[in-house]
């Protein structure tokens, strides 16, 4: 078949993408097509930014990493193009080009921020040759998929190795640490971390088991170890009151975002704002837009329901859900864990042994929903946290928890699909951002 | 009156815990207490001192470098274990410690890690993962719930009784159509992290034995196990 040529493919793309929206539907399939008909056409059009392409890739935290970096970028100035829908596939990112592109093709940006999981990024790389890297950590997370936690690490290997300008590095991952020996030569790296005193909050993967449950096993062996200097370093935090080394100098800011791995998070999007910037960075206006950022959908969103704060949390794997966990008093909230197992969050559930919940013990747990709603109701049994109700459909489940809250604030826990369909149950009765 | 104790032990939970094997010990913990025994958990990790006063000992999955790190100290605690399964200590050894209490596991880097040779079985690392839910029937358990996730492929002897037999998923090796390995009071398997805690029957078993052969007899009352029948529930009806 000849090919077809070039602004025909596009057109066609952005008419199919147009149709799909009409019809609310999945983000992707445009691109689908687009990849298809013009194999090269992301890479194309990539390769024309002047600034080059940003790669944002871990486990945990890449959407809010990604939308903060894209939001300092914004502020120094730069036209930034980026995947927000959070479809992190090649044909995702063709998907989001074509919805860019002005009817004459042209892609009006100075630079990309791609948000993209560790598979999708190796293919990625592939194809295009990003200026700048951010690899956030490596946890237990989809293994169904990946099969083990050092595989995840060799893809994220296959990333900085395909890095052109400079890779930004977690210090305190050890797995990400030690990516610093795949970063070629001529690529510079960059260094994001956390002050002694606050390390002991991240407990890796590594410190888990032990006999003393999960939160005992933290032996911090490699504090000893020297570190290299960060370009960010998140000194401590206070609610929102946060104290940062920014390439040695102490300065505070606020950051409104829930929860300390967010927190950090926001340091690991400035230490690519700055990598990207150079030395003609405007540091005090990074510093103002750090306290402009908000979280994204589902990551600590809140959504007003009958006059009552009500949050989503998601959580795909043991750190993420400690860590949430750890952020708040749970006695203060009226609280719902919702578990699906459909393959987006993963097929097994049974990283749900590798979270401690002692500390829902006290104020217990309203409602446990989700396809495996039973299995979560058996792991807070296996930690004495008592259990008002399991009801596995979702819908059913939310009103019962709304009704039961009394005036409590609401915190729901959820996994990926069971955020997105209690978003769209919520946007019944309640304001709900589109995403 | 002296509380009834038992002595649980973990083998290299440092290194050999992936997949939620912590739900392994944590069921037979809570089973046990709620049996009314206090529970003493301790872990053996490569160089400690033996633990052989273990009443009871689990061990869990563990990528190839894990097994690695493990592999010399299991030699080294071998002659113990060996005579503790004849003499029968409960032992529940799930996917990485299972492929190495067989005779090797050769990984798919062509290195070959001796066993010790405790269950008559054999483990290559084939081409994929073998990965999706599984659902098992055993003669001794009935029906046996889980998830397996293994590139190890694990050929029993002529001799070797099978912990069950495959009714859903891939079990040992994909072909045989058995799943996990049973000798003594130790059961081994791909199924992991959720096995106890889903599958009450094979946990019972481990505490039966542990308690009779400390304390001469086993007689609690039966602890009521809807949450685990309703997991079991679910998860049977999910797709692999």
């Amino acid at each position: 078949m000849e090919r077809m040529s070039r602004p025909h493919v596009r057109l066609l793309g952005q008419g199919i993408r147009y149709l799909t929206t009409l019809r609310g539907g999945g983000s992707a399939f445009p691109g689908l097509v687009m990849e298809k008909l013009h194999p090269g056409f992301v890479a194309e059009e990539l390769a024309k930014l002047p600034h080059g392409v940003v790669v944002v890739s871990g486990t945990n935290g890449k959407t809010t990493t990604t939308k903060m970096a894209v939001q300092l970028l914004r502020a120094q100035g730069l036209k930034v193009f980026t995947n927000r829908t959070g479809s992190n596939f090649v044909r995702g990112v063709a998907a989001a080009l074509l919805g860019e592109m002005s009817l004459t093709g042209r892609l009006d940006a100075d630079i990309a921020v791609l948000e993209l999981d560790e598979a999708h990024a190796v293919h990625f790389v592939k194809q295009v040759e990003p200026r700048y890297a951010l690899l956030l950590n490596v946890m237990r997370d989809q293994l169904d998929r990946f099969g083990e936690i050092d595989t995840t690490r060799r893809m994220l290997a296959r990333i900085a190795a395909a890095t052109t300008g400079t890779v930004v590095l977690n210090r305190e991952d050890p797995r990400i640490a030690s990516l610093a020996e795949h970063v070629p030569e001529g690529t510079g790296i960059r260094w994001f971390g956390l002050s002694a005193a606050l390390r002991p909050l991240f407990p890796s993967d590594d410190d888990m088991r032990s006999a003393g449950g999960p939160e005992a096993g933290a032996d911090h062996e490699d504090e000893l170890a020297p570190r290299p200097a960060a370009a960010v370093e998140l000194s401590s935090f206070e609610a929102n009151r946060v104290r940062l080394l920014v390439e040695g100098r102490p300065v505070e800011t606020t950051v409104d975002l829930y929860g300390v791995y967010n927190i950090y998070n926001a340091a690991a999007a400035l230490a690519l704002a700055l990598a990207v910037a150079g030395p003609d960075a405007d540091r005090p206006a990074l510093l103002a837009e750090l306290s402009r950022v908000t979280p994204a959908f589902g990551r600590g969103e809140t959504i007003e329901v009958g006059g009552r704060p009500l949050q989503l949390l998601l959580v795909k794997n043991p750190a993420g859900f400690r860590l949430s966990l750890a952020s708040a008093r749970p006695g203060d909230y009226a609280t719902m864990i919702t578990i699906n197992d459909e393959y987006a969050d993963g097929r097994d559930v049974s990283w749900l042994w590798d979270v401690d919940f002692h500390s829902l013990r006290e104020g217990g747990v309203d409602v446990v929903a989700g396809t495996r709603a039973w299995d979560m109701a058996l792991r807070l049994d296996h930690d004495e946290v008592p259990v008002r109700e399991v009801v596995p459909g979702l819908g059913d489940a939310l009103r019962r928890f709304v009704a039961g809250a009394g005036d409590r604030p609401m915190r729901v826990f959820c996994t990926y699909t069971s955020m997105l369909e209690l978003r769209r149950e919520l946007s019944r009765v309640a304001e709900v951002a589109e995403i | 009156m002296t509380e009834r104790s038992i002595h649980l032990v973990q083998l290299y939970p440092k290194d050999m815990n992936i997949y939620g094997d912590w739900g392994n010990t944590l069921a037979l913990k809570r089973r046990l207490e709620r049996y009314g025994y206090a529970v003493r958990l301790s872990d053996h990790d490569p160089g400690d001192p033996f633990p052989a006063d273990a009443d009871l000992l689990v061990g869990g999955g563990g990528q190839d470098s894990g097994q690695f790190r493990v592999q010399e100290d299991l030699q080294r605690i071998a002659p113990e274990l060996r005579a503790m399964a004849a003499d029968g200590v409960p032992l529940l050894a799930i996917c990485g410690l299972y492929q190495l209490l067989g005779h090797e596991f050769r990984t798919a880097s062509g290195e070959v890690l001796p066993g010790i040779g405790l269950l008559d079985a054999t483990t290559a690392a084939g081409p994929t993962r073998l990965i999706g839910n599984i659902v098992l029937e055993s003669p001794e358990f009935g029906t046996v719930v889980g998830y397996e996730n293994h590139s190890g492929l694990t050929r029993l002897g002529p001799g070797q009784d099978p912990l069950g037999r495959v009714v859903k998923g891939a079990g040992n090796n994909g072909e045989d159509g058995t799943e996990g390995a049973r000798v003594h009071h130790v059961v081994a398997s791909y199924l992991h992290g959720s096995l106890l805690p889903k599958n009450p029957a094979v946990a019972d078993h481990l505490i039966r034995a542990a308690v009779e052969r400390r304390h001469g007899s086993f007689d609690a009352e039966p602890l009521d196990d809807t949450l685990a029948e309703r997991a079991r529930e679910a998860a049977i009806a999910r797709p692999r």
